[in-house]
């Protein structure tokens, strides 16, 4: 069985449609541990040591937050910042991390054919990512497909608890090691797996 | 040694003060008190060790009144009092009116002359300014609504010494006496003789020759003595400037306290004010304990226990007519809630211009001098047992009035559904409330100080008047079904208890409590309630902030250090908590408490560094590592 910690960043969780039912589906699930960063750290006073234990103690790190200005929220850079220490998951000696999977889970409002070329955002959702998959390989860790939800400003109720469903199938598979990456590795997201 | 009689006296004054006056504080009964019963044990009547000069004492000592008035002028800012000229003029100038009148219409009742009776009348409408500001300074009082006119009323008797003393040789005549001359009446008849006119000139320009000494050349002379770095020399400027003016206003016939009082106040703004306020202030303490024990000592008890229950008689009615008057004016004046009753205990005795104003009544031969020796003791009397009054007040009639106002507000309280109580509104409970409010909840506010009430009421805030260590209290707020309590009252002591009876009584309801310090913070631990908040540690913190900005860290620096260290004290209120709960003795000495807190807290201090926490953005490892591989690069190269 892998441990997986879901670093979950959302720094308005009382207006959230979709990522409030992504996240209430998956507490309480052996293996799975949630830490809310923004309910951890509201005045951005990051416990470096806390979470540096919880890195170890995993083996799949997830970063779960809404897609802002095709990044992550001001909370999750600054744990990037003040957590992947240098000497602890990167450099010489900076080994912490290496053999773990980094998973990133975003949710857009944008529909999947506005990120491409010819879309309004001129780049694919993976390339916007870039950030996210080389920290990861500087981390000697690997990088998972995204797990993407679009249009999340206008999918129904139904939707958002299908996205919660297939989310929490994933972990588990995650968990569980029912995973075929080989498989994985030639698709974008990883969405594509439970179609 | 010279003067050994001086001496010896001396001593047996400060021996009863010292002796008698940490008592009567021990006995809840204020120093005053402590002062007047040293004097009656020291008087001729119990142990008789003074007794010949207890006059020439008394008058001495009245120069303590002056210099009181000095001090409370300090404290006063011109400003202020300029807001205070409604009550003083008004509630002022009718208290000595009405009660000059009844007690003059009363006297009349007991046969005396019409212009014996207006001159009883005047003598007894005043109050004593010694003891109402003793107290009012020693109790705290001096700023609140009561106190404030209590002190304006003081003030307008102050100024109305003057015609009352100008009036005498008028009343005299009317009697038809025959006026005895008497050198200290002379300066007043000699001044009085002038025409009017020219005493307004007169004294219009004494004042101004004060203001402007005060505001503008008074500063030069403080600099000069202060650089000579004499502390003594400062201190004899000081009583100079009040012997100063106390003496000019005596030789035009103005009140000297009133002279100096204005003295005080136009020296409020001056940068020496504090200076001057800690040198004059043992003088006036001293000087006020002798008059206080010189009173106790000229009790005439042989007059009293001839007749004690007329003259314990005289002393009630006079108290009585005071005490309705000034009630009566009180609630005219808008002083409610237990307030107009405070106003009036503290004003219903006699002054001690009487003691002077008699002896001047006397020597222009108004009064025999067996209604002198009458209205000295009542005089006197009323001033004993006006401390008693107070505690009567304090004990009796605020509980009851309390109790009875609770009631009323009660019954127009409906029991909130799931309320959030704030009990406290002060300056700690606002905050917390506005928050609340601002955010859209609803509060239930409890406070204990009606002004708070009715002001917050006034602007829409849902307030109730009560005392919230009465479980009745509380319950009728709803703690039944409350969300929460918020115990952000500055009784700290209280706070704790109340914390305790709801945790007993209601043990779901969550507690917010405002902590006085660490130990305070320990005492909810114990009740098993973390959220306490010690309530300047985050305001001085960020006074700290603003201090680093100012010597050279960065605005974001400075705040990280700032909020690295609030999280830090965090951790310290709890490994203290740890080492007090196993080891008490250590900690626990009241008197000790903030020292053991200190070197507690700074012992934590030294474990602290805020390099350990904060190594993000610190590029030197990376920079280490690339200088370390350049150099294999190189040795790579040239092997």
């Amino acid at each position: 069985m892998k441990r997986i910690l879901i670093l979950f960043s959302h720094p308005a969780i009382e207006k959230s449609r979709v990522n409030k039912v992504l996240i209430d589906s998956i507490k309480d699930i052996e293996g799975i541990t949630v830490n809310d960063l923004y309910e951890h750290y509201p005045d951005f006073y990051i416990d470096i040591v806390r979470e540096q234990q919880l890195l170890q103690l995993h083996d799949i790190i997830v970063w779960h937050h809404p897609f802002y200005w095709y990044n992550a929220p001001a909370l999750l850079i600054e744990w990037f910042d003040l957590v992947l220490q240098h000497g602890f998951a990167y450099g010489m000696n900076g080994r912490a991390l290496e053999g773990k999977k980094a998973l990133s889970v975003i949710s857009t409002g944008g529909q999947p054919e506005v990120y491409s070329e010819t879309g309004k955002h001129h780049y694919t959702i993976n390339e916007f990512l870039v950030s996210f998959k080389q920290s990861a390989i500087l981390c000697r860790m690997e990088y998972l497909p995204p797990f993407v939800i679009h249009g999340s400003h206008t999918i129904t109720r139904g939707e958002i608890i299908e996205y919660a469903e297939k989310y929490k199938k994933l972990l588990l598979n995650l968990r569980d090691e029912k995973i075929d990456y080989d498989k994985l590795s030639e698709m974008e997201y990883f969405n594509e797996l439970y179609k | 040694m010279y003067n050994q009689d001086l001496f010896f006296q001396a001593l047996i004054y400060l021996a009863a003060a010292v002796v008698s006056v940490p008592l009567a504080k021990k006995l809840g009964l204020g120093s005053v008190l402590g002062y007047l019963v040293a004097g009656i044990i020291i008087g001729p009547f119990i142990l008789g060790l003074v007794g010949k000069n207890t006059d020439k004492v008394m008058h001495f000592a009245e120069f303590g009144v002056v210099l009181m008035l000095f001090v409370i002028g300090l404290e006063l800012k011109p400003s202020l009092l300029w807001k205070m000229r409604k009550s003083i003029f008004g509630l002022g100038g009718l208290q000595v009116l009405i009660t000059s009148i009844v007690i003059a219409a009363v006297a009349l009742a007991f046969d005396f002359q019409i212009n014996q009776a207006i001159g009883i009348g005047l003598i007894l409408a005043l109050s004593s300014t010694a003891i109402v500001l003793q107290t009012l300074t020693e109790k705290g009082l001096i700023g609140n609504t009561a106190g404030r006119s209590a002190f304006s009323v003081l003030l307008f008797q102050d100024i109305a010494v003057v015609p009352i003393l100008a009036i005498i040789p008028v009343l005299a005549t009317l009697s038809g006496a025959e006026i005895i001359e008497s050198s200290e009446l002379n300066n007043i008849s000699g001044f009085a003789a002038l025409s009017g006119w020219l005493q307004l000139l007169i004294i219009v320009a004494a004042i101004s020759s004060i203001i402007i000494l005060g505001r503008f050349i008074s500063r030069y002379f403080f600099r000069i003595v202060a650089e000579t770095g004499l502390h003594e020399v400062f201190t004899a400027l000081a009583l100079l400037l009040v012997i100063g003016i106390a003496l000019a206003m005596d030789r035009i016939g103005l009140s000297p306290a009133l002279g100096t009082f204005i003295a005080g106040v136009v020296l409020a703004d001056n940068e020496y004010r504090h200076e001057l306020e800690t040198t004059i202030d043992p003088f006036k303490g001293l000087l006020l304990g002798l008059f206080f024990i010189s009173v106790g000592a000229s009790l005439n008890f042989k007059l009293f226990i001839e007749t004690p229950f007329t003259i314990l008689g005289y002393v009630v009615l006079l108290i009585l007519l005071k005490f309705i008057v000034l009630i009566i004016l009180g609630k005219i004046f808008r002083l409610r809630k237990g307030y107009e009753f405070l106003f009036a205990f503290l004003l219903a005795q006699s002054s001690e211009f009487a003691f002077v104003l008699i002896s001047f009544y006397k020597q222009s031969q108004l009064f025999t001098s067996e209604i002198s020796e009458l209205l000295l003791l009542i005089v006197i009397l009323s001033m004993a047992i006006s401390p008693l009054l107070l505690i009567f007040n304090d004990k009796a009639i605020s509980p009851l009035l309390a109790r009875w106002q609770n009631k009323m507000e009660y019954e127009e309280v409906e029991e909130p559904e799931n309320p959030i109580i704030i009990a406290g509104f002060g300056r700690f409970g606002l905050v917390v409330g506005r928050l609340l409010l601002a955010n859209g909840f609803k509060v239930t506010i409890i406070d204990s100080n009606p002004t708070n009430v009715e002001i917050l009421r006034k602007f829409g805030f849902k307030l109730y008047y009560g005392d919230v260590t009465r479980p009745r209290v509380i319950e009728k707020a709803g703690i039944k079904n409350a969300k929460l309590v918020i115990l952000s009252m500055a009784e700290y002591d209280d706070a704790v208890k109340v914390a305790d009876f709801i945790r007993k009584n209601y043990p779901k309801v969550k507690i917010f409590a405002r902590a006085k310090d660490l130990f305070h913070a320990f005492d909810f631990f114990n009740l098993n309630i973390k959220t306490v908040q010690p309530e300047v540690f985050h305001s001085a913190a960020e006074l700290g902030e603003m201090v680093l900005t100012s010597l050279g860290f960065s605005k974001y620096e400075a705040y990280k250090a700032t909020r690295t260290f609030k999280h830090h004290e965090e951790q310290v209120l709890e490994d203290l908590y740890e080492l007090w709960k196993t080891d008490k003795k250590h900690f626990i000495q009241e008197s000790r408490r903030f020292s053991e807190q200190l070197s507690e807290t700074l012992q934590a201090e030294k474990n602290y560094s805020i390099h350990e926490t904060d190594c993000a953005w610190d590029v030197t490892t990376i920079i280490e590592e690339a200088v370390s591989k350049n150099e294999s690069d190189k040795t790579d190269k040239y092997v």
